[in-house]
Formats: structure tokens, sequence, C-alpha cells
């Protein structure tokens, strides 16, 4: 099997948030950049677990600048086999994803695997829409994949429940939690990683079809309201005439 | 303007997360909306402004629903496609924007003011006004974030529809609903009682489903309480698990961990029952109690009953 494993450079979960260029971008100085970890965490993990068991290959990909390379580096030295970036300046999720689609649109990968959303921007927008270039099935949120032959046996998240499908033929998947553990790099994986291949792709020219006007912070809490641990009904009546929540 | 709403129907009816996203594409324009398979009447749609339903076969997979809604925006000249932000609107708005060649904002907020969206970001510690550089837009609206329509009274047309879709190409094996019995799924939850490594162990969250009950509230735990197995996966909320919005999120013996509060901090009143005055958890809270949980949770039960 070869695995196509997208993955996105996110700020540390832990990262203060702020902005420059008049609220348009987000302001990266000091900020501690991580492997997304729905991309590190789920799917590269599932992707090696299951070459390991049956033989093939795992490549990565991300569209960015060299400041994405620590992060591919980072993913090759927990197992991943090859890395390629695709040089562009990412602006939307509609242009990411026809960068990697179009990278991967004749490599013959047997299944794309991306994280559920990235923690930075949320969209959970990259894996449908690269389905749909590639015309293959997208199966979202995704807990479990297995293979029986070349039958891909997938659970996946639905509305109150769970769905387990099966796709014969190459798909998209979003990864969530269940798919796999975290896996923490050892030595022997970082040093082999500085000589793993490392391929920077031209990009193919896709536009952004959204573009960020402004962020903004959220308006702060007024603080916490604090209730006599004797005296829940006087939490009932804030949250009923207070909070009218109840 | 003319809106497509896809809408997502159980038992013939529009999934609460829909009716959201129908009453936000009315916002906008006359929305029509498409849905796939059983409708009972007209799914409720009418109600909240919409003028007509287009109705296709059921059973498709996520690529059909793309073209059934695609062919559906051409046809009816459709400038902007809603619809909800849930699993399946996950894996078919990025789709259908690729179809149409339109720009995708996933997972809106608010209505749209001067064509510039809003949405979260940074999981919750940020948000953004977005705008489309396209013709056509996609755009997805996050459950419990619009607010439920006010109900307009009105009764929508139901037309069949259908366009050339092709073969599925998933084969559904088993489908499971997860037994919550009568409460509502988290994502669609209004009101959650959640609680953590604070409760000691399994056998104590009988106060737990008592609080729950007593308001109708749905169950959430938090990480290392479904990690140890202590309560199912799909009660997990946080970074990993699900992000919420109820209107009333009560998490007792959770500390708050900044992961925790990335998939709660979208919750509209957060109430903290803690026995540690240091939980990072007040500091996000609107409303706490500094208080052991074993004493406070069934006194709390009480006080609700007695509403």
């Amino acid at each position: 099997m070869e695995f196509l494993v997208c993955i996105s450079k996110a700020p540390d979960t832990t990262t203060r948030i702020a902005f420059s260029e008049g609220d348009t971008r987000f302001n990266e100085d000091g900020v501690q950049f991580i492997v997304n970890p729905y991309d590190e965490w789920y799917a590269l993990v599932r992707a090696l677990e299951l070459v390991e068991a049956g033989g093939g290959k795992v490549v990565i990909a991300s569209v960015g600048g060299a400041d994405v390379d620590p992060i591919l580096r980072k993913a090759l030295a927990i197992g991943a086999h090859e890395a390629v970036r695709i040089d562009a300046d990412p602006r939307d999720a509609g242009q990411v994803a026809a960068e990697l689609a179009a990278y991967a649109k004749d490599k013959g990968f047997d299944a794309i695997l991306c994280g559920k959303e990235t923690i930075d921007h949320n969209g959970s927008a990259v894996p449908a829409m690269m389905a749909e270039h590639l015309d293959v099935p997208c199966i979202a949120l995704c807990t479990s994949l297995e293979y029986e032959g070349n039958k891909a046996i997938m659970t996946r998240e639905t509305a109150g429940g769970i769905e387990k499908v099966a796709v014969s033929g190459p798909f998209v998947l979003s990864a969530a939690k269940g798919m796999s553990e975290q896996r923490i790099p050892n030595m022997r994986g970082i040093m082999a990683a500085r000589t793993k291949p490392l391929n920077v792709v031209p990009a193919s020219g896709a536009s952004a079809g959204t573009s960020i006007e402004r962020f903004a912070l959220p308006v702060e809490k007024a603080g916490v309201t604090l209730v006599d641990a004797d005296n829940p009904a006087e939490l009932v009546r804030l949250l009923r005439e207070e909070a009218k929540v109840i | 303007m003319t809106c497509i709403a896809f809408i997502q129907t159980k038992g013939g009816h529009a999934s609460k997360a829909s009716l959201e996203a129908a009453g936000f594409a009315t916002g906008i324009g006359e929305t029509v909306a498409v849905v796939s398979g059983e409708l009972n009447g007209d799914g409720g749609l009418g109600a909240v402004g919409v003028s007509r339903v287009l109705q296709g076969p059921g059973n498709l997979d996520d690529g059909q629903i793309a073209k059934l809604v695609s062919a559906a925006a051409d046809k009816e000249g459709a400038a902007v496609v809603v619809c909800a932000q849930d699993h399946l609107g996950k894996a078919v708005a990025g789709r259908v924007a690729v179809r149409l060649g339109a720009g995708l904002i996933a997972g809106v907020t608010a209505a749209p003011e001067g064509g510039a969206y809003t949405r979260n970001v940074f999981s919750g510690k940020a948000t953004a006004q977005v705008v489309g550089n396209t013709d056509k837009l996609v755009v997805t609206t996050t459950p419990n974030a619009i607010g439920m329509p006010e109900p307009k009274g009105g009764t929508a047309s139901v037309e069949a529809f259908d366009a050339d879709l092709g073969a599925s190409r998933v084969e559904v094996l088993e489908a499971a609903q997860p037994s919550s019995g009568n409460r509502a799924p988290l994502p669609e939850a209004e009101l959650v009682v959640s609680a953590g490594r604070g409760m000691k162990g399994p056998e104590n969250w009988g106060i737990i489903e008592d609080l729950a009950d007593s308001i109708g509230a749905t169950t959430a735990c938090s990480r290392p309480v479904s990690d140890i197995g202590w309560r199912p996966h799909h009660e997990h909320v946080g970074q990993t698990g699900i992000a919420i919005r109820p209107n009333l999120y009560i998490a007792i013996g959770i500390s708050g961990a900044i992961q925790h509060l990335a998939g709660v901090n979208g919750s509209k009143v957060i109430v903290v029952i803690n026995k540690d005055p240091e939980a990072p958890f007040f500091k996000a809270a609107d409303y706490g109690i500094v208080g052991d949980a074993f004493e406070v949770v069934p006194k709390l039960t009480e006080a609700f009953k007695a509403l």
C-alpha cells in the first residue's frame, strides 16, 4: 500500500494568538510550530502502522514555504519514508486542496489521509475538496481504517452515531480520535530523518477562493460569579433570571 | 439572490443543524432546499422560510450528494450554497465548492455583514472575517452558533429532482446509534453536563446522569475520562474529541486544560464546579461553585427539580 498523508504546520496549542499587518495575518513571531496534531497522531501514525504490517510506503506532503521543512522533518522522524513540499504561500483551504490534488493526481496512491481539521483554521475543508478534484470518495471523520485484501474498511462518525463503510479503490479520509495513538520519535528516527528525501516541487498555481479580511480576538469574559457551595439554588436562580439559559 | 440549502433529514424531517443552515440561507436570499431521500411533508422547511424543496433520491454517497446539490445550484442559478458544518457537511461542502468553482467558507457562526462571514479560528481563540473571491460561494454553518430561525409558518412546495449521479462508491456495511437514550446528540444539545477525573471512578456517574436528567441535558466528559474508559469516546468533548457550543455547559471535576477549553469555549454560559479554587477552568467560567462535587451536585439537582 502507498499512502499520501497531508501534513499542516500549526501553532502549538498553548500559543498566545496575535495578529500582524492590520490584523490580516497571524503573527508568527516567537511561535512554536508543530505538526497539526490530527495529521500526526491519527493520519500519519495509522498509515505507518498499515505499512509496517503489510509493506508499502508513506509519503507526506505539505503546501508552504521553507518554514514548513522542520515540520516535515519531524514527520519523517516519526517514520514517514519521504516528504514533498509544494512550494506556495497557502492562503485558503481551496488553494491547498487544489495543490495537493495536483501533486497526487498521477502518483497512484492507494489512499490519502488527512487529519479531521487543523487547529488554526478549523475548517475541515481540505479532504472533501481534494477528493472532488481527484474524483474519489471522501470518508470524513474516520475513527478506524483496516484493509481486507484491497478493500478498505472504515468506521466513521455520523450524526449521533457511527457507520462502518467499505471502499474499493482510492479515497481520501479525514482522521479523528480512535484511529491510532500519538507516537514519539526516537533518536534513531530523528537521525534517519536527516537523510530521507524532502523534495520541493513547484506549485500548480491554484488560487484562493476566499480571503481573510480581518482577524479579531474574542471579547474577554467579565469574570466568574462564584456561588456558595451550600446554596446551589442561587446558581439555579442566576441561570434562569440573569443568564436566561434554563 | 438565490441560495441553495442542502438539508440532512432524519425520519423525514430536517435536522436541527440543517434548519439553522436553512434559516441562515433565507437571511441571504430566496432559498431552495435540496434533500436526499425520505421527506415528511416539507420536512419543516417551509416554516423557516424555504420556498421550494427539491427532493432527490436517497442513500447517496458524498460524491453523489455533491453532484445533486451542484446540479440544483446550476438549475436555480444560485450564487450561494449553504449547509451545516456537521459530519455530512464536512464530506460534501468542499466537493460542491470544487464542482461550482466556488470559494468555501466553512463553519460560519453569524449572519454575513457586508459580504463578510465570521468564523472561529485557532480553536476558538480568535475569529476571522472572510470574504469570497469567486462569483459563487459555499458556506457551512456551525451547529448551535446561528440559532434556530423564527418560525414563519409557511409551507414549501416539494418537487422531485434528479441529476446524473453515477453509482455509489461507498458501501455502508453497518450503522449504529450509541445508546444515549432520549438525550439530544452532543453536537446539537443546548444543555450539556460534563464531568472529569474529579469524579474518581465510573461508578460515581449516577449523580451526573441525575443532574443531566433534571434539566434534559446531554452528558459529556473530559479526555482523560474517555481515555481510561470510564465513559464512551463519543462523549469526549475537547480539541481531540468534539467541539460543542451549547447554551449551557456545566463542567464538574474538570480542571480546564487548554485542549478541553478549545472544544467548549463556544458555549454561551459555562458553569464550573470544582473543589480546587485554583482550577484554570474558573477563568473561562461565567458561574462557579468551589466545592466537593459529591455534595454540590445532588443539591444542585434538587434545586433544578424544584423549578
